[in-house]
């Protein structure tokens, strides 16, 4: 089951090469329904309860080197997997709506992406997580460099996504040799197992873990992209075509994230401890650094771009809270940041179809005859805001609640990251939606192929707000696993999983939201 | 009563493949004296060749002393032996046409490739230091020639005298520093200068030292390690392309073989004298070689230094002395034979189909226009970046595996810094290929300064050759399939590695 939902769209990718042109996309979407059909099928099969890996495949791949191919699901995956075969599912749909050129390769890239990124998510061998990490960033060095735009001040998109490889391969090849540190260090001698399991039953020495560390953090940081290590992001998000663009920075961006709690926490507990203020540090230049970055720039791609940024190191400063509240609600703001970002990367794909251009200033006024679109839209914004009622309000809830337990200090200053998100998502939504429309432009409702795009992608937004605990009680379990692996002893939990927030952290939040969206010009 | 005359024992099973190949090297010269024969020089050499490997395959698994024990056959001669006659073959594939074989003579231009090979398979069974020398210039000469067979192009003349030049300098510091080591030990032989040495405990002894230093620089120059690789691009550039290709592969493996003998046989209980030595050399020609390739605008001279790079990996595996050190180096050789093989096929092809010879111009929108040409060249070039599904990633990681265990986690690194700088290239190459319009790549396109229509005949249907596709094909899935599938190749390698160890 495990392997099939891993090899199905590569299959369907291979296959597709052999069908006529016009074919292709609709094959290629069928493709991606049969990996969301495997996918659901898992979900409805998952033990809830249990911590430990489910539906497990474990065979051995390269004895000589101590290679295996293991593959497993657990709650730290189990959505994410969900959320890759939902966005991919969309993102083709939304492509093979349109006339592509040269069909065969975009699709056979894009269905070996999704492989690639199934596998980042479902490995449990140290070295195939680290194969499928970098073998994620061929289709899309691919899909950006042929397919993408190049800039009129003349940055081709093959610089642009040269850049973002050597950016994001840099931190995969010192993974790669950190990956393998790890193992033989543990090893100390022995057989040689790239097990994560078996590697965090007995932690390396905590010199050794000090540098690992690092290799492996540098990996994450890059693909998020955090502050700092996000300089491929500006032009590879110009450049990127826009379906791949929804899917990239819907679930690659997660991958690193995903990889601090399935790798960092479990195996190098010392130097998570030890660097857990670093991290934060980072994470939360992340968090202001993108959100004042995303209200100044007038680029639509950008202030999407700069908002993941932002979201990425709330993120990061959940998993970094190292408790299990922030870490439950990192996971289901991973989950809901790619439900939001990619149906945002849909309607700027639309807008800039109808208008011709991605800036901010020559839009305005689309909402005039879209009802339908303006009131998708509109709940993409406030969910990407966080508006109380919404599951991103529950998730950076929780990641708040967990980073006041740990870090009273850094959960103060993430609070701002909150309010300015509302200021440039409601930016976002009144620049283009509303204000006088240049002329030129007209306002057009969305035809029946984007609603049948964007439609289950903000059902699943509005389903998740909800029933968020669809998501808490399935993850919680292993995400205190793996929290605990840093922190030593389990610790006392409030209220994850079972009921709604307090009513503290709701109004702290709910205030500060309205006062700075009434700034907005 | 008759004298006790005993016939010195010759084991000629074992003696096989170099008896069948210095057979052919005089059948095929033979072909050029018989002008009805003259055609059929590729077919008897790809025969030897295929001979050769069959019998080079039939002797798998034996350890056996020949010649008085000039030579040994083992494992990791014959894995060597066989990346040697491999890529024999794939250039005498990529020669079928090529206007160098016209120029040399069809029966020479074979006889003498087929030489090289047999001075290849005698260097990978070298077992004393005579033997080495021997073999070592029975590979080199004949490559002099071969570069410079290319007669109408001055770049080939030049390359050929070039080689030459600093080809014999490689070999009189070898040939010195080989002086140095039987002054030092009392011995030629490998095994007994191990034990020489040993046994007076000359560690630190000057004259050893020196005899070691000056091997290493030899043997650094034929593989074109860094700082001794400055002819290299040179001559890949001039040389005709197919032997190119045969030089990048073949006398890599070869000379690697012997690096590996040398170093790990007799050497080894010096090793803590010359692995830091040798290290440094590695990372060296990390750098330099991924530097230098960096600005380079034609395809021979890019894969010139991304060889020396590539090089600088491989001698990792040597650095370590240890048997998972030469397990990663047979891998690595036989991943780097693959990778480098679909690039030349491509090169050649590009460069008889169109105007801009080696230039990187000459592979502009070759995804859309020759796609069967272009996914080889993809595949190699991501084979060797290192990126993972390409045997070049499980070669990286092999490589890396042994360093971290053997201690030289920095040399790790090192290679993971130079696959990043290298990235920059190989993609560009890529990019060129997928993400650029076509070039006025038809033969109808006006004529360019340098390109003389009588030195460089255009065939617009050189990309549609299936001696051109086919090679290039066959090498990419094997890229492909050892990428997914390594576990054979990596037998295959711990076979080589365990027959030193």
């Amino acid at each position: 089951m495990t392997s099939s939902l891993l090899w199905t769209p590569l299959l369907f990718g291979l296959i597709g090469l052999a069908l006529p042109k016009r074919l292709t996309g609709w094959w290629a979407t069928a493709g991606t329904a049969v990996t969301l059909g495997l996918a659901i099928a898992l979900l409805a099969g998952f033990d809830s309860g249990a911590a430990g890996l489910q539906d497990t495949v474990d065979a051995e791949w390269i004895p000589g080197l101590g290679v295996d191919y293991s593959l497993g699901i657990d709650g730290l995956n189990v959505f994410l997997l969900l959320l890759t075969a939902v966005l991919w599912m969309a993102g083709t749909a939304f492509a093979a709506f349109r006339e592509q050129e040269r069909p065969h390769l975009f699709f056979l890239m894009l269905l070996l992406g999704e492989t690639a990124t199934l596998g980042a998510f479902l490995a449990q061998d140290l070295l195939l997580f680290v194969l499928f990490f970098d073998l994620m960033l061929v289709p899309f060095y691919f899909l950006f460099g042929v397919w993408g735009s190049d800039r009129p001040d003349g940055t081709t998109a093959s610089a642009a996504t040269l850049k973002m490889i050597v950016y994001t391969l840099i931190g995969s090849l010192l993974m790669l040799v950190a990956a393998i540190a790890t193992a033989i260090i543990a090893a100390d001698g022995g057989q040689i197992s790239f097990s994560i399991a078996e590697l965090s039953q007995h932690p390396i020495a905590e010199g050794s873990q000090r540098w690992i560390f690092w290799f492996f953090a540098a990996a994450f940081l890059v693909k998020m992209p955090a502050f700092l290590l996000h300089g491929w992001m500006p032009d590879a998000y110009r450049a990127a075509p826009l379906p791949a663009l929804a899917i990239f920075s819907g679930v690659l961006a997660k991958v690193g994230a995903y990889g601090f709690l399935r790798v960092v926490l479990p195996l190098f507990p010392d130097a998570t401890v030890e660097f857990q203020e670093v991290v934060l540090v980072i994470a939360l230049a992340s968090i202001l650094y993108g959100s004042v970055m995303a209200f100044t720039q007038t680029n639509v791609r950008l202030i999407a771009g700069y908002s993941s940024v932002a979201q990425l190191g709330f993120i990061t400063a959940g998993i970094f809270a190292l408790s299990a509240d922030g870490a439950d609600g990192a996971v289901l703001q991973m989950v809901n940041h790619g439900l939001v970002v990619a149906p945002l990367f849909v309607i700027v794909a639309i807008l800039a179809e109808r208008s011709g251009t991605e800036d901010l200033r020559e839009m305005g006024g689309m909402a005039m005859k879209a009802p339908v679109l303006a009131a998708l839209f509109l709940i993409v914004t406030l969910a990407t805001l966080a508006m109380p009622g919404s599951a991103n309000f529950i998730g950076e809830f929780y990641i708040l609640n967990g980073l006041f337990d740990s870090k009273i200090v850094f959960a103060i200053v993430a609070i701002s990251g909150v309010a300015m998100s509302a200021y440039y998502a409601l930016r976002l939504y009144q620049r283009t939606m509303h204000n006088r429309r240049p002329d030129g432009l007209e306002s057009r409702e969305i035809g029946l192929r984007d609603r049948i795009v964007l439609v289950p992608l903000v059902l699943c937004i509005v389903g998740l707000a909800l029933y968020p605990q669809l998501i808490l009680k399935r993850i919680d379990a292993s995400v205190q696993q793996s929290v605990t692996a840093a922190t030593g002893a389990p610790e006392p939990k409030s209220t994850v999983a079972s009921t709604p927030p307090s009513n503290g952290g709701n109004t702290a939040i709910s205030i500060a939201v309205p006062n700075f969206a009434g700034d907005t010009p | 009563m008759i004298a006790a005359f005993h016939a010195p024992d010759i084991y000629y099973a074992g003696l096989s493949p170099v008896i069948a190949l210095t057979v052919a090297i005089c059948v095929v010269l033979l072909t050029a004296v018989f002008q009805p024969l003259r055609r059929t020089a590729p077919a008897l050499t790809l025969i030897a060749l295929a001979t050769t490997a069959g019998l080079l395959i039939w002797q798998g698994g034996e350890e056996i002393d020949l010649v008085s024990g000039a030579l040994r056959l083992d494992d990791l001669a014959i894995a060597i032996s066989l990346i040697a006659v491999l890529s024999a073959a794939f250039a005498v594939l990529l020669s079928i046409r090529e206007p160098a074989v016209e120029q040399a003579g069809s029966g020479e231009y074979h006889a003498l490739l087929l030489g090289s090979v047999l001075g290849m398979a005698l260097l990978a069974q070298a077992q004393n230091l005579v033997s080495l020398f021997v073999a070592i210039e029975t590979l080199s000469i004949p490559l002099y020639i071969l570069c410079a067979t290319d007669l109408r192009r001055e770049r080939s003349l030049e390359a050929g005298l070039k080689y030459l030049i600093i080809g014999s300098l490689g070999s009189a510091t070898l040939l010195y520093g080989l002086a140095f080591l039987y002054g030092g030990s009392g011995s030629t032989d490998f095994a007994g200068i191990a034990a020489g040495i040993g046994q007076k405990g000359v560690t630190g002894d000057p004259l050893v030292l020196i005899g070691i230093a000056l091997a290493a620089v030899g043997l650094a120059f034929k593989t074109s390690i860094a700082p001794f690789h400055q002819w290299t691009p040179d001559v890949y550039q001039g040389a005709p392309t197919p032997i190119t290709g045969f030089m990048a592969v073949a006398t890599k493996a070869a000379a690697f073989a012997v690096f590996v003998r040398f170093f790990d046989v007799a050497l080894i209980s010096e090793a803590s004298e010359w692995q830091p030595a040798l290290a440094v050399l590695a990372a060296a020609s990390i750098v330099i070689g991924n530097v230098g390739a960096l600005g380079q605008s034609s395809l021979k001279r890019l894969l010139g230094y991304s060889g020396i790079a590539q090089a600088g990996y491989i001698l990792g595996g040597l650095v370590v002395a240890s048997e998972a050190g030469v397990n990663a180096l047979v891998f690595y050789l036989v991943a780097y034979a693959f990778m480098n093989f679909a690039a030349f096929a491509v090169v050649v092809a590009r460069e008889r189909e169109t105007i801009y010879g080696d230039d990187i111009r000459a592979v502009q929108g070759l995804g859309a226009e020759r796609p069967l040409l272009a996914w080889p060249l993809t595949i190699s070039m991501l084979g060797l970046a290192g990126l993972p599904a390409t045997a070049g990633f499980i070669g990286k990681l092999y490589l890396i595996e042994a360093l971290v265990e053997g201690d030289y986690t920095w040399l790790a690194v090192f290679i993971a810094v130079g696959t990043m700088i290298s990235l920059a290239y190989y993609l560009r190459v890529v990019a060129a290929m997928w993400m650029r319009p076509g070039g006025e790549t038809s033969a109808a396109a006006p004529a360019i300064v340098g390109a003389s229509p009588e030195a460089d005949p255009i065939d617009p249907e050189a990309g549609r050759r299936m001696y051109l596709v086919a090679p290039a094909l066959l090498a990419a899935a094997a890229v492909v399939i050892f990428g997914v599938i390594p576990q054979p190749l990596v037998e295959f390698a711990e076979h080589a590695g365990a027959s030193l160890f």
